[in-house]
């Protein structure tokens, strides 16, 4: 039972890690708290049902599209709602406001007209049986949200460290006036990063949708408190931080629910975000200064 | 949308020539004001949607003679959208604006437990029609209750359970609602008032996708049923990932109230089925009164009714027969009348306790999914 629960964290971590890699893109890169984040997960879970439902498409057909199809809705959205307020270098208060204001109409406006129902992905889209290994079992479904989260954080770090790109986004990070002083094209850049968080957030709302068996307007909504902690745990834009820190509290919460008491496992999940803000306030792995990304 | 439909009406009517200040008083003397308030939207929206419909039903036939001698009765209903302080606001504005002589409604017992002070207090009779937690008609005097609580319900399902051969038993339960909580506490109860012996207590909330944690712990006790109080979309869910995580035929799985609906089928699919729930309604009960219900609610809207709108359909009638015997549109005599409330119904025969609760629990049913669809658990 230890194993299956450790492997039941693990799973869950990953997702959380899925989650947050996107939005500690953003967050590193941009400096800005967007809140409509959870959106774009939404929007590419909705995407692939669209798809598998009434197109015909197979997941993986589907996922790629979703995931695309999020990063437009992403990059649609900054453009709306951040442009302008980076051109004035607004405080980070105000973006907080706007996209806060901005993600609350969406959520609404996409329930009311795709409906508050829960949803599944067409059930027969990938096999649902477990497969059983040594008395664990693990569905499709899991697996491919740990090969994506694996696949995806070794892309995004081999673009950061290994690529002119990754060292542009850096050092826009650091400092995007001097960027631009050096020919970087930041606004551009800027579209760019949020289309490839938004693809990251669309992938991640397919394969969780597909896990968890529930595709709903909201459920962005459930799962940007968690994606807050782990960007803040494994530090701002600190891409190898939010795999750490989602497994963490994946683990933690798991092993909260299946030994101590179910009931306590969000209680014990946002009391580890308050220590470790006392204790390491840029994250568990932050520096205090350098920001990276 | 009604209220939309409400202002146009007046709008409309005051260009035609009438003074817009008397007609409140012309509309008060032709109709008998009755209110409504459930859940209209929000991710709940299905309960609501489904108890408008059976309150609108019943309302076409009723109103074919009226009651009073012929005043029709004019619903309004009012949306909570599940949220306590708008169910509040929409009692306050049915008993201010509308002056309604009783209120049906909330939909959830978590509403209940926020309205039924402020109307108890303004002596408004409320009448529950899906509210099953313990401790609603503890509010007043005033308020009324037509849904078997599931402490009626519950112990009819855990015996079948028992008849069945099971022994030990898990529960879980959303620890996050008060109808999910009283639910559970109703299955404690009632699993041990039959000797059944509790292997675990797990809990979760209502918008959890991930139940592994829970449903591994359980696995690993080997209970011979595992019983869920909680709302249709997260008792999906369990059974989904229960599915994922092995749990076989060899284990019952036990509904409370939440569980009795047609989306479990819809949501759960395959995963659902062998879950047994206690219902104290069933569409394919063979009575004719049921018969003709079913039939006039698929005509009117094209699909099957629940329990939500089949318990709505028939306290429409009860209420409606209460303000007849009362001989008047008033609040204080209505609340006399309901407390002499003698009906038979789809639901089957129906009183009230003296605490205003449904006095019989002889029409459960106890219902086996089966294919996605429920039927009579054999």
């Amino acid at each position: 039972m230890f194993a299956q629960q450790l492997v039941n964290g693990v799973l869950l971590g990953a997702t959380y890690a899925l989650f947050a890699l996107g939005f500690t893109l953003m967050f590193g890169v941009l400096r800005v708290i967007n809140l409509t984040y959870g959106f774009y997960f939404s929007a590419g879970a909705f995407i692939a049902l669209f798809l598998t439902r009434q197109a015909g498409f197979g997941i993986w057909a589907a996922l790629p599209v979703a995931a695309m199809g999020a990063g437009a809705v992403a990059v649609a959205l900054d453009w709306l709602l951040l442009s302008r307020l980076r051109r004035v270098n607004a405080p980070e208060l105000s973006s907080l406001m706007v996209t806060l204001g901005g993600v609350l109409a969406l959520y609404s406006a996409a329930t009311s007209i795709l409906g508050p129902d829960i949803r599944r992905l067409p059930p027969d889209l990938v096999a649902s049986d477990a497969f059983v290994l040594a008395g664990l079992r693990v569905t499709t479904a899991q697996l491919l949200i740990l090969l994506a989260t694996a696949v995806m954080v070794g892309a995004l770090m081999a673009l950061m460290r290994g690529t002119r790109l990754g060292l542009a986004i850096r050092a826009m990070a650091e400092k995007p006036d001097a960027a631009g002083l050096m020919g970087i094209d930041t606004g551009r850049l800027a579209a760019l990063v949020s289309f490839i968080s938004g693809c990251l957030a669309g992938a991640g709302g397919v394969l969780i949708g597909l896990n968890f068996n529930a595709i709903h307007p909201y459920m962005g909504e459930a799962m940007m408190l968690r994606g807050f902690v782990v960007i803040i745990v494994g530090g701002l834009g600190d891409i190898r931080g939010a795999l750490i820190a989602g497994l963490l509290l994946g683990v933690i919460e798991v092993f909260t629910a299946g030994y101590v008491a179910s009931g306590l496992k969000e209680a014990v999940a946002f009391a580890i975000l308050v220590v470790v803000l006392w204790t390491r306030p840029s994250g568990l792995f932050g520096r205090a200064v350098v920001r990276r990304a | 949308m009604i209220r939309r439909h409400f202002t146009a009406g007046l709008v409309t009517t005051g260009l035609v020539g009438f003074g817009a200040a008397s007609l409140p008083a012309l509309a008060q003397a032709q109709t008998v004001p009755v209110g409504a308030i459930e859940i209209l939207s929000g991710p709940a929206a299905a309960y609501g949607i489904a108890i408008k419909g059976g309150l609108d039903l019943a309302l076409d036939e009723i109103n074919q003679k009226g009651v009073l001698g012929g005043k029709k009765i004019a619903l309004t209903v009012e949306d909570s959208a599940a949220d306590k302080n708008q169910a509040i606001n929409a009692a306050r504005k049915l008993i201010g604006r509308d002056k309604v002589v009783a209120i049906i409604g909330p939909t959830l017992s978590n509403e209940m437990f926020a309205v039924g002070p402020v109307t108890n207090e303004r002596k408004i009779p409320t009448i529950g029609t899906s509210t099953t937690a313990n401790g609603i008609t503890d509010i007043g005097p005033y308020i009324f209750r037509t849904s078997l609580p599931e402490a009626d319900v519950v112990p009819v399902t855990f015996k079948k359970a028992q008849a069945r051969g099971v022994k030990t038993v898990a529960l879980m339960y959303a620890n996050d609602d008060a109808f999910s909580k009283s639910g559970f506490d109703v299955m404690k109860a009632a699993a041990e008032k039959l000797g059944l012996n509790i292997l675990a207590i797990e809990s979760f909330g209502t918008k959890d996708t991930d139940f592994a944690a829970q449903l591994t712990k359980i696995k690993g006790l080997k209970p011979d049923a595992v019983a869920i109080s909680a709302l249709v979309e997260p008792v999906s869910g369990v059974l989904l990932q229960a599915r994922q995580l092995g749990f076989g035929k060899e284990t019952l799985f036990i509904g409370g109230n939440g569980s009795n609906s047609p989306k479990l089928g819809a949501i759960a699919g395959a995963a659902a089925d062998g879950l047994i729930v206690g219902s104290p309604w069933f569409i394919g009960k063979p009575d004719a009164l049921n018969q003709k219900f079913v039939a006039a609610f698929k005509a009117k809207y094209g699909k099957d009714p629940d329990q939500f709108a089949a318990q709505a359909y028939d306290c429409m009638f009860i209420l409606a027969a209460a303000i007849d015997r009362a001989g008047a549109a008033d609040s204080e005599k209505i609340t006399a009348a309901l407390a002499k409330t003698s009906y038979t119904g789809v639901m089957g025969p129906f009183t009230f306790t003296d605490h205003r609760d449904p006095a019989s629990a002889e029409g459960v049913v106890v219902l086996e999914m089966r294919d996605g669809k429920f039927g009579i658990a054999p």
